[in-house]
């Protein structure tokens, strides 16, 4: 890997240079590079195919980058470790569809996601034990589920399971929160609530969004990207982004 | 097999000088009183003048002393053929004697004088009309490389017309000129030449002597043969595998390329896969059946007919399991998993409970039996078939996936379910043919496998392993990876088989595709990709 | 931690328990108490019998511990039962010592038949009964624990992962029937002699036999239940229900997946050590991919992911098994083929799940607890996280 020392990488929470994977000679992402600052909050937008997901899976180790730099916290080399190794450095990501532990209480799902000793052995002898309450009741507050808490994660409606979810990210503490279209299938109140929730949430953590509803974006009020075929197309203030001609052209739509 | 061969030519033989000169008489009358003795080098030299007089008499005493039916009578030193039943024949006369012969005793053979009697009936047919009887004259002459035979080789030689039985008796008399005590070092050095032209394993041991015991010059000339046959027969024996290989994996191909359409296009596991193939076997056995109480004429054509036949019935019993059972348990493949080997049970104590337990015969018809000879390979045209049907069951499947409507449906539907069914395609409709396709498909292959397996309800469950490893160690949802795939492990299977033997070379498969998936989870040919995991 | 499970025990728990400690007196007391004659008597076949039944008992729980729980379909169970059967089956038959019809001292009958001159390397310490014991955890453990350290590490789920447990299966059935791996071969162990200096025929020993299988199953669900009840058991069903959402919070999924993998094939050998001096022989057909497979359905009859169902499960198929193959011997193949058939499609939750939801829906108090103690909601297979 290059050895670079920017401030511009030094400063930041995430780095992405030059990141090119491709499936079967389909290039999903063409050497993207993009940078996140500590506490920043970045919505990242783009046409299906731009390859938002496939940057979301190569960031937590789910997929290896053919080629280029995936720097965490200016100094960690992402691209030789494995999904659990990313989530212990404190990178947590929340799916496009909601992914929750269905058989699990509300309660059971925050608690599976505290920060804590994560090995089999550790939890074959009980660390749940040494789980303080306030901090779980503290991220059911936050999540709006605090009524909910002895209910099984099943018979949460979809709105509730986007919240659980983006509430087990919380309890896991990261340091930089990945999130795949958590409006997707909500209600216009639930989209208010959910980008409410996730501003309060960027004050403590560096987030990144990828979203297609541009009102949400717009709710955000951060910095945006817009990716194309596998690289950035725009980058700025959601105002310069939506009046930028390629990417009026390519994905918003004259 | 050597004594039919041999039998035929003394019928030949027998044949050819029906009219035997009486002046030979003399010379017959002398050799078989020579022969009622118990002196082994006696019985040698009587067998020679036997066979020197050419007279059919005499071959059938031969042939009765090779199977250990000659006897004499000590008294009157009278000769008999003593026949399985225990009826007497007078080796000279060929009646029946007169009265029965009393205190006989058998002619007594040892190695010496059983090489002295194949030799003597060798030479006996090396003058016989038919041509194949002999070539294979030559050939036992060749093998037992007497040097009697020499003379007779000689004059056969000189009157030969068939240039291959030419050379084979050029051959053999140059093996008997090798197992010649007085022979020239040239003559030798020239016979080995002649002889490693055969480049057999036979010609291999003939040479192993001489490069042990010949003098310098005969035992480099021996080397060098040697060393050129050892080659020749290394490359024949890889080709061999090779072939072998194929048809194993053409085995393989016609009972895994069913499960590559059901678990490799549309992700059912269907434990009962090898039951299809069950009921495609037991189909021919039924249709075989028939036309031998029925039509003995048509028997020849009996797998043309349980071709399409074992097509209907393996896959109309597909297409009632998968409405029956499977299409309420899609996107729950383990339970698929389970349901279905219990229809696999089912299937089998069926058939068990109609057919019996016991294996059915399956006969071959005509065209499938025998074997020719291809650059020094034994060809058999059973392995042939397999391997030509294997190869057009995969085309005409590849044909029906990439050229036919119902094709273009089928991809259609397991690339996007709910898109094909907006466009207006009937997607339970499609499942249920494409179950019936592959289970169909299975169906044949048990036709094919009719031929080289044992027909009994439990054919199936034989195959279901290695069925599933070709699938997935082709790569799921690839017809051609699980073509390279069959090969491969036919091959692979053939190539273990001489060095760990046919069980450990099986376990050691195994175990590479085991740590093989381990290595790719998707198989050899596996999509890459979002869509595979999504 | 058994004694904290004990005490944390749901009612369904307590009764299995209560109902394995009555079975362990009144069996015992009934063959050895009550005489031949009186229609209270439980003879010693039958003694035996049931003792087979606590031992496929014990595999089912072990296999509801990785199926129930962790969503690993394993057909690979047969084989583990079976490895711990040798191993128990090897130290049987060196106890046979010089009374074998050979005669010999050190080696096995069928080992001077095979003219093999000296006990091969795998047979040596099996004469002494701690390291055979030792054996019978360790063999089925370090094969499940190198299997799965390679099938986990690189992913290998679903179907995928129960076709190479099927192919491990058959692996090794076509190596045990092979005579020079030095195990008997296609006739396998038998002709037993004793047991710890104990005649293997005696009724006392049939009894006691009887009784450790009992306490085996007990301890065996225990262990069980204590992981699936732990912070351990929780991650286990979590990774059943979403693994890469474990995953991605930082959960090393394969790691947890192994622990359960091996400790359950631990557990199913020493059903298949018990087995063996109940049944007097060990086989490579024990190998057989339908013995797996049949292990699987008893969980699936009596529920996966219940502990207690997967061991009633097993009893009931048995039973249903022995009585049909003595009364309608052609049936049974048909009525186990139906049961797959039936049990996937009509009670994919297994009696106690059904009975107890059933239960549950006359009762919302009950409900709640019901649900929670199992710790299970849906029933499905579940998909991939994405």
């Amino acid at each position: 890997m290059s050895s670079v020392t920017s401030p511009e990488l030094t400063q930041s929470i995430l780095y992405l240079d030059g990141v090119s994977v491709s499936f079967d000679g389909f290039k999903a992402l063409n050497s993207l590079s993009m940078v996140i600052g500590h506490g920043e909050m970045r919505a990242i937008i783009g046409p299906n195919g731009a390859g938002k997901t496939t940057m979301m899976d190569v960031i937590t180790g789910k997929t290896r980058p053919d080629d280029g730099d995936v720097l965490f916290d200016g100094s960690v080399d992402l691209t030789r470790m494995d999904e659990a190794s990313i989530a212990e450095l404190g990178i947590g990501r929340k799916f496009q569809k909601p992914t929750v532990f269905e058989s699990h209480t509300v309660d059971d799902n925050i608690l599976l996601a505290m920060k804590g000793p994560r090995s089999a052995g550790s939890s074959l002898f009980g660390w749940r034990n040494r789980v303080r309450d306030d901090q779980k009741d503290q991220v059911l507050e936050t999540i709006g589920l605090k009524d909910h808490r002895k209910r099984l994660a099943a018979d949460l409606s979809h709105g509730q399971k986007q919240w659980l979810e983006i509430g087990m990210l919380l309890a896991q503490d990261p340091k930089l929160l990945l999130v795949d279209e958590p409006v997707a299938g909500m209600t216009d109140h639930e989209t208010e609530q959910t980008a409410a929730l996730l501003a309060s949430i960027a004050k403590t953590h560096a987030v990144v969004v990828v979203e297609h509803d541009m009102h949400f974006v717009r709710a955000l009020g951060c910095k945006v990207t817009c990716l194309h075929e596998g690289s950035v197309l725009a980058e700025g203030a959601i105002d310069a982004v939506s009046t930028n001609d390629r990417v009026v052209e390519v994905y918003l739509g004259r | 097999m050597r004594i039919a061969r041999l039998l035929a030519a003394l019928l030949g033989l027998a044949l050819a000088s029906v009219a035997s000169a009486p002046s030979r008489a003399a010379d017959l009358d002398a050799a078989f009183a020579r022969i009622a003795t118990e002196n082994f080098g006696e019985i040698e030299a009587a067998i020679g003048d036997l066979a020197a007089t050419g007279d059919p008499k005499a071959a059938a005493a031969l042939q009765a002393l090779t199977d250990s039916r000659l006897v004499y009578a000590p008294a009157d030193k009278g000769v008999f053929i003593k026949a399985p039943d225990g009826k007497f024949t007078d080796a000279r006369t060929g009646a029946a004697p007169a009265a029965e012969p009393f205190g006989t005793k058998p002619v007594r053979v040892n190695n010496r004088v059983r090489r002295a009697l194949e030799a003597a009936l060798g030479s006996l047919t090396l003058l016989s009309p038919d041509p194949a009887k002999r070539l294979a004259a030559a050939e036992a002459v060749l093998k037992s490389r007497d040097s009697a035979a020499i003379p007779a080789l000689d004059a056969a030689i000189a009157k030969e017309t068939d240039a291959r039985i030419k050379k084979t008796m050029v051959q053999a008399r140059a093996a008997a000129v090798l197992g010649k005590a007085d022979a020239t070092d040239a003559e030798k050095v020239s016979a080995i030449d002649v002889v490693a032209e055969r480049g057999d394993q036979d010609t291999l041991s003939l040479l192993a002597n001489l490069r042990a015991n010949g003098t310098p010059i005969v035992k480099m000339a021996a080397e060098t043969a040697a060393g050129a046959i050892e080659r020749r027969l290394a490359v024949l024996s890889s080709v061999q595998n090779v072939w072998y290989g194929l048809s194993l994996g053409s085995v393989l191909l016609l009972a895994a390329i069913g499960l590559a359409i059901t678990f490799g296009v549309m992700g059912i596991i269907n434990m009962a896969h090898g039951e299809m193939v069950m009921l495609g076997a037991y189909t021919t056995f039924v249709v075989q059946e028939i036309l031998r109480t029925k039509y003995p004429a048509l028997f020849d054509w009996s797998l043309a007919m349980a071709i399409p036949l074992a097509f209907l019935v393996a896959g109309g019993v597909g297409v009632l399991i998968e409405r029956s059972v499977i299409r309420f348990l899609y996107g729950r493949p383990l339970e698929t998993l389970l349901a279905t080997w219990g229809v696999s049970l089912i299937l089998q104590q069926a058939v068990r409970s109609w057919f019996g337990a016991n294996n059915r015969e399956v006969g071959a018809p005509a065209f499938m039996s025998g074997s020719f000879d291809f650059m020094g390979l034994a060809i058999t045209y059973g392995r042939l078939w397999i391997v030509v049907f294997g190869a057009l069951v995969f085309a005409a499947l590849l044909f029906v996936l990439k050229a036919t409507s119902f094709g273009l449906k089928m991809r259609a539907v397991t690339q996007n379910r709910r898109m094909a069914s907006c466009m207006g395609i009937r997607t339970p409709w499609v499942d249920s043919l494409t179950f019936g396709l592959g289970s169909g498909i299975a169906g044949i292959a048990g036709v094919a496998l009719s031929q080289i397996d044992n027909v009994s309800p439990n054919l199936g469950q034989s195959y279901i392993v290695d069925s599933f490893m070709v699938v997935v160690f082709g790569g799921v949802g690839n017809l051609w990876g699980t073509l390279v795939a069959a090969m491969t492990l036919g091959i692979a299977n053939k190539f273990l088989e001489p060095f760990a033997g046919a069980v450990l070379g099986k376990i050691l498969l195994l175990i590479f595709i085991i740590l093989f998936i381990q290595k790719r989870p998707r198989g050899l040919f596996a999509l890459k990709g979002r869509a595979v995991e999504a | 931690m058994i004694l904290r499970t004990i005490i944390d025990l749901d009612w369904r728990g307590r009764v299995f328990l209560l109902v394995l400690a009555a079975v362990a007196v009144l069996v015992p007391l009934l063959n050895l108490a009550v005489p031949a004659g009186s229609a209270f008597n439980v003879p010693t076949y039958l003694v035996s019998l049931l003792g087979k039944y606590l031992c496929y008992a014990l595999l089912a729980i072990a296999l509801d511990l990785v199926w129930g729980y962790c969503g690993i379909l394993s057909l690979g169970h047969g084989a583990f039962f079976a490895l711990g059967g040798y191993a128990m089956g090897m130290y049987l038959m060196r106890q046979i010592g010089p009374r074998g019809v050979y005669a010999n001292p050190v080696l096995p009958d069928f080992m001077v038949f095979l003219n093999m001159k000296e006990l091969p390397i795998t047979w040596w310490g099996f004469g002494h009964f701690p390291y055979a014991m030792l054996m019978v955890l360790v063999v089925p453990g370090l094969l499940a624990f190198v299997f799965g350290w390679f099938a986990f590490r690189s992913r290998v789920t679903g179907v995928y992962l129960s076709i190479i447990t099927q192919a491990m299966t058959y692996a090794l059935l076509l190596a045990f029937f092979r005579n020079d791996m030095g195990f008997g071969g296609n006739n396998g162990l038998t002709d037993f002699k004793d047991i710890l200096g104990f005649n293997i025929q005696a009724q006392s020993t049939r009894v006691a036999l009887f009784v450790a299988s009992v306490v085996a199953l007990a301890l065996g669900y225990l262990i069980a239940r204590a992981m699936v009840t732990s912070a351990y058991g929780k991650v286990l069903i979590a990774i059943r229900d979403a693994e890469s959402r474990a995953r991605f919070m930082g959960y090393r999924v394969e790691r947890y997946k192994l622990v359960a993998f091996t400790v359950s094939a631990c557990m199913a050998g020493v059903a298949g050590a018990l087995y063996v001096p109940q049944v007097g022989i060990i086989n490579p057909s024990e190998f057989a991919a339908a013995n797996s497979i049949e292990a699987v359905i008893w969980v699936a009859v009596g529920g996966r992911g219940t502990l207690v169902g997967a061991a009633l499960g097993a009893v009931l198929v048995n039973w249903a098994k022995t009585w049909l193959t003595g009364a309608f011997p052609e049936v049974w193949v048909f009525g186990l083929g139906a049961l797959f058939v039936l049990v996937t499609l009509f009670l994919p939750k297994g009696i106690i799940r059904t009975l107890s939801e059933w239960s549950a829906r006359r009762s919302d108090q009950r409900a709640a607890s019901a649900a929670a103690e199992a710790g299970i909601g849906a029933v499905q297979q579940p998909a991939g996280a994405e």
